[in-house]
């Protein structure tokens, strides 16, 4: 059974995660991550001004401030970037820090004037205090979210747009600024509700956290969105359970280590971009490569009589490990084995080898024939002309092949009476 | 301790730290890397407090290295995830250091008993430096000068021993490593002392603050030169300034000295901005509207010089010279400087030109048919295609230039159109 108390941080916490998941996707795909960051320093002078003016603790009050402050830091912020020789990131430290200096000086202000316990608490400015998480804080929070899920709905299209082509957006007659202050306003909007739970340094972590996962998982939006905030809510919830089994520890800093917990675990396995998938895909490509420069090498020693071809001839032309690249492709049924030293070609593999000395000539024939558009993809996989090419060029490319060497098989692309291409037989086996 | 001793020695050590941040964050500034330095000063928290757990209590050298390691890890972290992890810039430094800074706040709060307060670290505790004594030779001096000394000649050293190399990897790392400078190795000794110098300075100014000192002086000594020399002399001034400035207005409203300094720095910046002589908002703004008013005028001059040429002497009307002028503020000017400088008089009916506004005139007709010429003759433009490019280009057309396209053209007597090219007005070169 779980307290009262707990449950009120719990549900906190986790719509404070989920939400700032989901403003922070836009951010990080923006090339803003760091804008919460400034946001969050920002906002400590309106909270300060805020808490003068009032005179009290009352909570509109001073998020108002917090807010008004941390909007106009990233505005200012903005302006440096537009119209003076000051580069974005040397803004946004700047208004990060100087908004913040001013912060410390009113806050000590305050409580110099403070004649009893009101303290507007730096401290737990910086660090929060999750525990004191209310039931107040819950609605808030919540309300949030909710219209923050609300305007990105309803602002899908062009938030997108933006958070892609910003260039093709402006072109478009989008109102990119207006788009990009609206996302800012959200972002202020979270930070400044976040910050008394989870405080300064970490709130900007929450922002970026979440969705950086996210991208390792997916290419696309909307999934990009759905598994930010499932991330920002688990990363919440997870946190807040770990801290109240040390009671000793602070929340803050527990939940934005399990979220570098989650990013480093995704980094490692996540299916395309993670590291894992990466060097098992380059792995297999090395392999390929090998492979083919072993088949071409044999095919040209082995001549008409097919016959063996002695490893340490075929040494300087194949890429990789020689010996491992024989026995993988004798297991594949491409080569066979008569001695330790010796392989002959297949009949299956004469016809791999045929395939992928006519691919390479055709890479050598497009490089001499357009080198200037052709020299951009020199490295790439011999395999993959026919999806580079247009299938017009292909052909003709083949046309040219097949009139100067006849010894290798036919093309496989023709242009047909129409002026469309036919492919003539399926090769690859 | 007097009043005038703890002001001497509140600056002092103000000032030293400002002037190793300053010179440090020009090449930071420079470089785009503002950010690595905001994210070092953060992140070199579990490295002090490992340090401190692991020699049981407070010694700078062991601080020093902790900070150090720290530091390194921090850019060298960052980098890794940008290449290994396909993370944007940004969003890899934020997750970085909110992960180290998270680790370093857990560090703190779990295992340190004696008071290493956050908020310290944070705001640092400039006011009271001074009260901290050790004697060194006999004079007592405030402890905090045995760490920001050795930090300034450090800093001092790195600046003058590596001054080429660092100029040019600045500038242009490219060139740099062509010329075999090591600018990894560059790259990775600056960001150590970035760490050394931020942790010298977190007793005096906390960590915000050393990001203010890193980068405002350095960006409005940018905005104010643009000499590397002149932009470090000018960051370090700014620095000390800030020192003495920051700590006045401290003590006239009772408040943090540092953040006082982060304010002050704020606000040298924001006079640069306005004020700059070459890249200042106002300087900008006077050179635009300088240039506006000149085109405006020699639009009225080039008119009335057509005007006189077909019909033999010519007189606008005030409308319609204001008219020619373009109606706004830079029109308006434009008219009215015409007659501050003599070039118009007022005639029978309107305004007519007088023998200096002709000589300007003619050379300006001379401009813009000599281009018209010579778009005719280089570009084969259709006739109607040139008045709108020369229109625009006769008033950057100097007689130096308009002499050369003369040559090129072998001295034309007629533009394009058929009319006559006016000679140059006699008495100018």
């Amino acid at each position: 059974m779980i307290a009262y108390n707990t449950l009120i941080v719990l549900l906190g916490t986790g719509l404070l995660g989920a939400t700032s998941g989901l403003v922070g996707t836009f951010a990080v795909l923006r090339r803003r991550a760091l804008t919460g960051d400034a946001l969050a320093h920002a906002a400590l002078p309106g909270l300060c001004v805020a808490f003068l003016v009032v005179g009290e603790r009352s909570l509109p009050a001073l998020l108002l401030g917090a807010f008004i402050s941390g909007v106009l830091g990233v505005s200012v912020l903005a302006a440096l970037a537009r119209w003076t020789r000051i580069k974005e990131d040397a803004a946004l430290g700047i208004v990060l820090s100087v908004f913040f200096g001013a912060g410390m000086v009113l806050s000590r202000i305050i409580q110099n004037q403070a004649t009893g316990g009101s303290k507007a608490g730096l401290d737990s400015y910086i660090l929060g205090k999750t525990a004191g998480m209310l039931a107040q804080d819950v609605y808030l929070v919540g309300g949030v979210g909710l219209g923050c899920l609300l305007l990105i709905a309803l602002l899908y299209k062009e938030l997108r747009l933006v958070a892609f082509d910003p260039a093709f957006a402006r072109g478009g007659g989008w109102p990119v600024l207006l788009l990009d202050l609206l996302l800012m306003a959200l972002m202020a909007v979270i930070v400044v509700v976040g910050l008394p739970a989870v405080g300064v340094v970490l709130m900007a972590a929450l922002l970026i956290l979440p969705p950086v996962t996210a991208r390792l998982w997916t290419e696309r939006l909307s999934p990009m969105l759905l598994l930010s905030a499932a991330l920002g809510l688990a990363v919440g919830v997870i946190g807040t359970l770990l801290s109240a089994h040390f009671s000793k520890m602070p929340a803050g800093p527990i939940i934005v280590l399990v979220g570098t917990t989650f990013f480093l675990t995704s980094l490692l396995v996540a299916p395309r971009r993670g590291i894992l998938a990466r060097a098992i895909a380059r792995g297999r490509f090395r392999r390929k490569l090998a492979s083919q420069s072993f088949l071409r090498a044999a095919l040209a020693l082995a001549g008409d009589d097919n016959d063996p071809v002695a490893l340490p001839l075929l040494q300087r032309q194949v890429r990789g490990p020689i010996r491992a690249t024989a026995q993988r492709l004798a297991r594949q049924g491409l080569l066979e084995v008569v001695d330790d030293e010796h392989y002959r070609l297949t009949e299956q593999g004469r016809e791999q080898a045929v395939q992928a000395t006519r691919q390479q000539r055709l890479w050598q024939f497009y490089l001499q024939e357009y080198p200037d558009v052709a020299s951009a993809s020199v490295d790439l996989d011999t395999e993959t002309l026919a999806l580079r090419v247009p299938a017009a060029l292909l052909a003709e490319l083949e046309a040219k092949l097949d009139a100067v060497s006849t010894s290798l098989a036919p093309a496989v692309h023709r242009l047909s009476a129409q002026g469309g291409v036919t492919v003539a037989q399926e090769t690859h086996a | 301790m007097t009043d005038w001793q703890l002001a001497f020695w509140t600056i002092l050590a103000g000032a030293l730290c400002n002037v190793s941040c300053a010179l440090l964050g020009s090449y930071l500034v420079l470089r785009r890397l503002s950010l690595l330095g905001d994210a070092i000063s953060h992140a070199v928290l579990p490295g002090i407090v490992l340090a401190f757990l692991l020699r049981g209590r407070i010694e700078p050298l062991s601080l020093f290295l902790g900070a150090l390691v720290f530091g390194v890890l921090t850019a060298f972290l960052a980098q890794t995830l940008q290449t290994f992890g396909r993370v944007n810039e940004d969003a890899s430094l934020g997750v970085v250091f909110t992960s180290l800074f998270a680790v370093g706040v857990l560090l703190l709060t779990g295992f340190v008993k004696v008071d290493l307060d956050v908020n310290c670290v944070f705001a640092g505790v400039l006011d009271t430096v001074a009260l901290d004594t050790g004697r060194v030779g006999g004079i007592e001096v405030p402890r905090v000068l045995l760490t920001l000394v050795p930090a300034l000649v450090l800093t001092l050293l790195f600046v003058l021993l590596f001054w080429k190399e660092l100029k040019i990897v600045s500038f242009d790392p490219a060139l740099a490593t062509a010329l075999g400078i090591n600018a990894t190795l560059l790259h990775y000794l600056l960001m150590a002392l970035v760490a050394a110098v931020t942790v010298a300075s977190f007793e005096a100014v906390g960590s915000i603050l050393v990001v203010a000192m890193l980068i405002v002086p350095a960006a409005t000594a940018h905005l104010l030169t643009d000499r590397l020399g002149w932009m470090l002399v000018l960051a370090a001034l700014l620095g000390v300034l800030c020192a003495v400035f920051g700590y006045e207005g401290s003590r006239l409203l009772n408040t943090s000295a540092a953040g006082m300094m982060a304010v002050t720095a704020g606000g040298f910046f924001a006079l640069a901005v306005f004020l700059a002589p070459r890249h200042g908002v106002v300087s900008k703004l006077l050179h635009r509207l300088a240039l506006s008013a000149r085109i405006a005028r020699e639009d009225v001059l080039a008119a009335l010089y057509r005007r006189e040429e077909k019909e033999g002497s010519a007189e606008l009307s005030g409308s319609s010279c204001l008219r020619l002028a373009g109606r706004d503020l830079t029109g308006l000017l434009g008219f009215l400087s015409l007659r501050w400088k003599g070039l118009i008089e007022s005639g029978t009916q309107g305004y007519q030109l007088t023998p200096a506004g002709r000589g300007a005139a003619q050379l300006l007709v001379r401009a813009h048919r000599l281009w018209e010429a010579y778009l005719g003759e280089h570009f084969e433009l259709p006739l109607d295609h040139l008045h709108e490019p020369a229109e625009r280009l006769e008033h950057f057309l100097d007689p130096a230039l308009q002499d050369q396209l003369a040559a090129e053209l072998h001295q034309p007597v007629h533009d394009p159109h058929g009319r006559d090219i006016p000679p140059p007005p006699p008495g100018r070169k």
